[in-house]
């Protein structure tokens, strides 16, 4: 990080609290286990920012592994939504987080769904993005390139000299490195799209797509001009060509700081990281260091938290692990199910909620609560708790997130209606037991804690 | 390039076009859990081969939701705030609905109506075209039939409740399931357009307050009511839209859940973006579980009669999401577009009889006891429902006795008002396109233009891109 901090990008100087530290963990990973915020206030920005940019050796997840309803163990290749649960428990257990969450952001910014190919390729995609995690760009895209979900995905290996395919060819420029229009036209992404060619794979009556490879009788080796360029160019130099392409650096720079900081980069420090980032020679850490230690990241507006890392973080919070595969059909209620993006230009992070998302949350919520949920026929709750010690209570179990006046005296108030809808002597405890589930099932709910 | 690419294996009779997404969209808006084994079949044809997946799903961004409530379904301002009164007022009792019935894959329209005597088309159609012996006539054309299973159709059709348009399309056909259905949606033959034409009409003709004036009944926002400004709301049917909190019921629910709402109310315009999108969410919950309550029992189930019998299939909810349509209406949610895909996948690339004939009478049955219980309830001058499919199919029926993506097909309004008869005319057999496709005649941007102008008084130019372009179409009787 040393180049970093002679350059003219901004670093957060105020006091590193365990606020600013749960934002981190929020945003760098899915969510605090309780106490985790604490301790990583303490260890100051520096070292909460190298303690998930620079983690040491190889990830290890901690805690029960995962299994299914019936205590079987996960079966991502071959059983329907053991795929998504299998990625959703690495979120859980990892204790890498942010590498967890640069995979995920690579998975929505190279979207590639399942629908083209099937579990096992996605898996492999999915295992490629997480080496490059916080490497090099430059190597992370001639990896996807040649990767066979996304040949299958965006029609790389439908793409050969006797019918050239442009899919991946404008893909690759409009979405992965360039942007709409940023320097080229439609002639360089048909000639990109010739330099292409050539991948290819075959088809097995078993198991579908099998032996992806590069055939040279299927490659165009004629002269291509690409952004003025020209030679006899390869898929190699098509990935060269991109990421050297004037409006690559900005494009990289803005995109990766969106999916982390809701306001834009102010012009000049955009300029110093698309400096930083190409004279690393398109290094992805040094970005992602100077990102996690901007001011904006701690001080600009909240983000709401995608799908998929609210699940993951209630699980954290709540300290628990993957017990059921119901996790997956609920991720497509909530509107994000790993490995089947929406489209190309993978999740709209702008966009996470309406009703029905909302809905979905709720049911999200269910399901991290449902082997807890206090048993109101068996269980005997303590009867005297007060509408503010039902409140601690639930916030507790939550890990004590930090909620707003507002927020927690709306809680209290809902605490107490319950407390005065109590007209019989046997609803005493009973109201007392579903008041604290729902109180439970309240915290999650509230905007405080879908945003970080 | 959309067909299965030959000598590749297929699992399906449909083609790759239709995808998992698909099928576990409609599992979960039923309420039932995916079966791992039952329904995945990890077909080794990549779905989309040749398909611009950025095309496709571009346009289904959904608009948001916001205050509506009803003075009739006991509801008080005092609950809903004042939005309420606004939008109630500028929606009067007789206000027109149009409900948009998608019937998805491409309907074979030569299976479902077609010259049965024709030496031509039984050439064609060896095996999956209506049979000499249908006996269910057009009036008028009495040389085409309609299928069998379509019979409701017929008898909709002769009671001048039915408008039949034998050849709707578009020049330059995309014969892409995702592509040909986008335009359809969005109203234009342009891949980047994002909101779909009913969605603009509203955006220009409806209210920022009222969610349900633009309402999706498959679950998930249907892209044809993708708005850019004013809210539309996605329910799968009125007494589905039913939440839960583990371990809690009775009043201790419902206060949980108001203060879920309240708590959105509060922080709905909150200065920080993200806490107004999660607090708009929750508020707009609140209110589409208000309207929605008098439509569910106690025990989650439906509160409404209907006054007709709709098919009863375990495979679709198809006709049950209709009769929820109708309670709404009868109810007066202040409805003015409502969208909604049949469960049947009209795909039919093999084995087509397998999945047409029970398909079609399905939907045809269904739609129909929709009429009649709208004309039961007086409430039939109202509704005007538009049916369409995203492409007819191949004229010549393949090899695995099925049929390939096509281009013109048949398109349909059902109503007291409409004009009926037929719509252009049913296109010839022996002059068919490059692809041997049936060429179209009528062209549905400009049925869209005409149902805008006609059916909401609304300008066509202001939601239609180039409306002026197309041809306009008398769509309502005279005496309408």
């Amino acid at each position: 990080m040393a180049h970093l901090s002679r350059s003219p990008i901004a670093q957060f100087g105020g006091r590193f609290t365990e606020a600013h530290a749960c934002r981190l963990l929020w945003r760098a990973g899915f969510g605090p286990t309780p106490g985790q915020a604490a301790k990583l206030a303490a260890r100051g920005l520096d070292g909460a920012v190298a303690s998930l940019t620079r983690p040491a050796g190889r990830a290890r997840l901690i805690g029960a592994a995962p299994h299914n309803d019936k205590g079987q163990a996960l079966d991502p290749i071959n059983t329907w939504g053991d795929d998504h649960c299998w990625w959703l428990d690495r979120m859980v257990r990892s204790n890498q987080q942010l590498i967890e969450r640069m995979t995920l952001i690579w998975h929505s910014w190279f979207a590639t769904s399942e629908e083209a190919s099937n579990a096992q390729l996605m898996i492999r995609q999915n295992r490629m993005m997480r080496s490059h995690a916080l490497g090099n760009f430059h190597q992370l895209l001639l990896d996807v390139t040649k990767d066979p979900a996304m040949l299958l995905w965006l029609n790389g290996s439908s793409n050969n000299k006797y019918s050239p395919n442009e899919n991946y060819g404008r893909e690759m420029l409009e979405l992965f490195t360039l942007g709409a229009d940023r320097g080229y036209d439609q002639d360089d992404v048909h000639q990109n799209a010739r330099a292409l060619t050539g991948w290819t794979n075959d088809w097995s009556q078993g198991s579908g797509p099998t032996n992806f490879h590069f055939d040279p009788t299927l490659h165009d080796d004629g002269v291509k001009t690409i952004f003025g360029q020209s030679g006899r160019f390869t898929w190699v130099d098509s990935c060269r060509l991109a990421v050297q392409h004037r409006t690559h650096p900005s494009f990289f720079v803005n995109k990766l700081w969106g999916y982390l900081i809701g306001t834009p980069i102010p012009g000049a420090e955009a300029r110093a990281l698309e400096r930083a980032y190409v004279a690393s020679g398109f290094e992805v850490r040094p970005i992602v260091e100077a990102i996690l230690r901007h001011p904006l990241f701690y001080e600009g507006p909240r983000l709401v938290i995608p799908p998929v890392v609210f699940c993951a973080g209630m699980l954290r919070a709540s300290r628990q692990t993957i017990v059921t595969t119901d996790w997956a059909w609920v991720a497509s209620l909530t509107g994000q199910v790993l490995f089947q993006p929406p489209n190309v230009s993978g999740w709209n992070y702008a966009d996470w909620l309406d009703t029905a998302r909302w809905a979905g949350r709720l049911t999200a919520v269910n399901t991290a609560l449902n082997k807890r949920t206090i048993d109101t026929n068996s269980v005997h709750y303590p009867s005297g708790e007060t509408p503010s010690q039902a409140v601690a209570n639930a916030l507790r179990y939550w890990g004590n997130p930090t909620l707003s006046p507002g927020t927690r005296g709306n809680l209290e108030a809902f605490s107490r209606r319950v407390e005065h809808g109590i007209t019989a002597t046997w609803e005493v405890l009973r109201y007392r037991e579903l008041r604290q589930n729902a109180l439970r099932a309240l915290i999650p709910m509230t905007p405080e804690w879908q945003t970080a | 390039m959309t067909d299965p690419t030959p000598g590749r294996p297929s699992t399906s009779n449909c083609c790759d076009g239709f995808s998992r997404s698909q099928a576990i969209r409609r599992v979960l808006a039923s309420g039932k859990r995916p079966v791992a084994r039952e329904w995945d079949p990890r077909m080794p044809v990549p779905a989309g081969v040749g398909i611009d997946r950025r095309q496709l799903l571009r346009g289904a961004a959904g608009g948001l939701l916001s205050v509506y409530g009803a003075g009739r379904l006991g509801l008080t301002n005092r609950v809903l705030g004042d939005g309420i009164a606004r939008a109630a007022a500028l929606q009067g009792p007789a206000s027109p609905i149009l409900v948009s019935v998608f019937l998805q894959g491409g309907v074979d329209s030569l299976a479902l109506l077609g010259p049965a005597g024709d030496p031509t088309y039984q050439k064609l159609r060896p095996t999956l075209g209506v049979p000499a012996t249908s006996g269910l006539s057009l009036r008028e054309d009495p040389s085409l039939y309609w299928h069998p299973s379509a019979s409701s159709f017929s008898q909709l059709h002769n009671a001048g409740r039915m408008t039949v348009i034998p050849g709707i399309g578009y020049t330059d056909p995309d014969m892409s399931h995702f592509t040909s259905r986008h335009y359809w949606e969005v109203g234009a033959t342009d891949t980047e357009l994002e909101t779909g034409w009913l969605g603009r009409y509203l955006d220009v003709a409806g209210t920022p307050t009222n969610p349900f004036q633009g309402l999706s009944m498959d679950g998930q926002m249907n892209p044809t009511l993708a708005s850019a400004r004013n809210p539309v709301a996605a329910i799968d049917q009125p007494d589905n839209f039913s939440m839960y909190i583990n371990g809690v019921w009775g009043d201790a629910f419902e206060w949980a859940m108001d203060s879920a709402s309240a708590l959105g109310d509060g922080q709905r315009h909150s200065h920080d973006p993200a806490i107004a999108q999660v607090a708009q969410a929750a508020s707009e919950v609140g209110i589409v579980r208000r309207t929605l309550k008098p439509f569910v029992n106690s025990n989650g189930d439906p509160a409404y009669t209907s006054p007709v019998t709709y098919p009863n299939t375990g495979d679709s909810d198809f006709p049950q999401r209709l009769a929820g349509l109708a309670a709404m209406i009868a109810a007066g949610v202040p409805l003015r577009c409502v969208a909604l895909t049949s469960d049947t996948q009209f795909d039919t690339h093999s084995s087509q009889v397998g999945t047409f004939d029970p398909g079609i009478k399905l939907a045809t049955d269904s739609l129909a006891a929709f009429q009649s219980d709208l004309e039961a309830r007086g409430l039939a001058d109202r509704v005007l429902i538009h049916v369409w499919s995203e492409f007819g199919r191949r004229a010549q029926e393949n090899g695995s006795d099925g049929t390939d993506h096509g281009a013109a097909g048949t398109g349909l309004l059902i109503g007291t008002r409409v004009a009926g008869g037929m719509l252009g005319e049913f296109p010839s057999l022996t002059s068919l396109d490059t692809n041997g496709n049936q060429v179209e005649n009528v062209d549905y941007r400009g049925v869209y233009c005409s149902l805008l102008e006609q059916w909401f008084d609304q300008d066509a130019a202001a939601v239609i891109p180039s409306a002026s372009s197309f041809p306009r179409y008398q769509l309502l009787g005279s005496g309408a």
